[in-house]
């Protein structure tokens, strides 16, 4: 079981665990204001984007073009930017950090 | 009994995308009373999107992609009657009466009947092998079925719309003999340019799928092992499996057998709101205002569901200083082609193409004169991104260099001086 905290606009913390699935689902079912994954999963609507907490970046990664391409004009990117659809709970580390993108 | 039996009731028909966004949206927002959704799909509510996509080449023991998960609705308290149809709604005594007979009273009423597959009338089409439409959880079952019992696998597509388009991708990726067959002369006709027309056929034709336009189906005859399909220049195609996708009905009959007032879908105000001021209607049923564009439109797609239910769910909490404002936005998946659009591209006057270095990469810019409208973006997400920052902002923008893919795809790169 991994635990992974979300952080959201208004500062509410909101710590979760899980097993498998997607980031996205995961706040989609502790219904972590911000995210919403319109699309379902698919990178496609950019509605489930993240500002992973700085340590963990090495961890969790850089992401691909695809995801690059939809964060790159989002107008709240930063270096920390991902899309928590891309992102299994499987292979984020323990303990995890992300604030939700306003 | 309950603390919640002596408040309010909201009723919801319709347990998909925007139905299903609402229930969540109403409790988001406060309502405290009962919230009770009545779908005739016995399914448990689901994403459509992936079945005509990713589902029907998933593994077959893939389950549906929920919308939310189950336990959800247990924290929320939101009650699925799932299989059951409603059969009038009664306005005067604020209750609906279901197929069974029985009744249930509602003190706010959301209409999220969505819309159904159009079956055109084609000699011999009820009586024939294996033919489905796209829209349920239960179509992609039979459809996966059939094609897997098929010996000879041969797919026959009717209608080159996005439905039938994405379909045929993905029966083909599995190893089908596919063609479509589509009445106008290009594929995608009613929704988009002839360029995107030309690109996606192309594409189809590429991956081996017969794409056959100007030309019309007249008559299916079920020849016990495979259907033999007949079109209005008499030439003829066996098919064992088919699919139909020329379109959509929408769910109004509901509404407008209870006087609600409809005009190419039900109308609705800047809340979602019907002429009957308990209620509501959101999603593809709907003929809204959209305030960007100056217009009013139906639209078939996830975004105007779920941001119309969320509109609504403020509404019937009591906030109603919040109006439906969205830019829409669409998705579509074939082969390994992500198309991306943003926007509406109705009245535009001329499209700029901007073609990126990889060949697959390219996207088409649509202005009514020097508006921005609508942006579609093929395999170049970055081009539907900023496309959406650009129509929301609505900067004045430098077509020549949209135009030039030397110029770096950068949004100061391409406003005008």
């Amino acid at each position: 079981m991994k635990t992974i905290t979300f952080i959201t606009s208004d500062n509410e913390k909101i710590i979760t665990e899980a097993n498998s699935g997607s980031v996205m689902e995961l706040a989609v079912k502790n219904k972590v204001k911000g995210i919403d994954g319109d699309c379902g999963g698919v990178c496609s609507c950019a509605t489930c984007h993240v500002h992973v907490e700085p340590s963990f970046w090495n961890a969790v990664g850089a992401p691909d073009e695809l995801e690059n391409d939809m964060l790159e004009f989002d107008d709240n990117v930063s270096d920390f930017s991902r899309l928590s659809c891309q992102l299994q709970v499987s292979e984020v580390p323990d303990g995890l950090i992300l604030k939700v993108a306003k | 009994m309950t603390a919640r039996s002596n408040k309010k009731t909201c009723v919801i028909i319709g347990a998909s995308h925007a139905g299903i966004n609402c229930a969540f949206a109403l409790r988001k927002y406060g309502w405290e009373g009962d919230i009770i959704l009545f779908d005739g799909d016995p399914e448990f509510p689901y994403h459509r999107p992936p079945l005509s996509k990713a589902y029907l080449t998933s593994d077959p023991n893939t389950p549906q992609s929920l919308l939310f998960p189950k336990e959800n609705y247990t924290d929320d308290q939101i009650t699925l009657k799932l299989g059951i149809r409603v059969s009038s709604i009664n306005r005067e005594e604020q209750n609906l009466t279901l197929e069974d007979g029985s009744t249930q009273a509602y003190d706010k009423l959301v209409i999220a009947t969505g819309a159904r597959p159009f079956i055109p009338p084609i000699k011999g089409i009820e009586t024939a092998k294996n033919c489905f439409a796209m829209r349920t959880a239960l179509d992609a079952v039979n459809i996966r079925k059939a094609f897997n019992q098929s010996t000879k696998k041969r797919v026959v597509v009717i209608g080159g719309g996005y439905i039938g388009l994405e379909t045929a991708a993905s029966l083909k990726k599995l190893g089908a003999q596919v063609t479509v067959i589509e009445r106008e002369n290009r594929v995608l006709a009613r929704v988009t340019t002839p360029e995107m027309s030309a690109f996606f056929t192309k594409l189809h034709q590429n991956n081996g799928v017969e794409i056959l336009t100007s030309k019309t189906v007249v008559a299916v005859e079920n020849k016990g092992d495979y259907n033999l399909v007949t079109c209005d220049d008499y030439t003829t195609l066996e098919a064992d499996i088919l699919v139909i996708g020329v379109g959509i009905i929408v769910n109004t009959e509901l509404a407008q057998e209870a006087g609600i007032t409809i005009e190419n879908g039900i109308q609705v105000d800047a809340t979602t709101r019907t002429n009957d001021p308990n209620i509501y209607a959101i999603g593809d049923c709907t003929f809204h205002y959209n305030p960007h564009y100056k217009t009013h439109v139906r639209l078939e797609s996830v975004q105007n569901a779920v941001d119309q239910a969320k509109t609504a769910a403020q509404a019937i909490c009591g906030d109603i200083s919040i109006i439906y404002d969205s830019i829409p936005w669409f998705w579509s998946d074939q082969f390994d082609v992500k198309l991306q659009m943003v926007g509406l591209n109705t009245g535009f006057t001329d499209i700029i193409i901007r073609q990126e270095a990889t060949e697959n990469s390219f996207s088409a810019w649509y202005f009514k004169d020097d508006t921005l409208l609508a942006v579609d973006a093929v395999n170049y997400a970055k081009a539907y991104m900023l496309g959406t920052r650009f129509i929301k902002s609505g900067q004045a923008l430098d077509k020549a260099k949209i135009a030039d893919a030397s110029i770096p795809f950068k949004p100061n790169n391409f406003l005008k001086n």
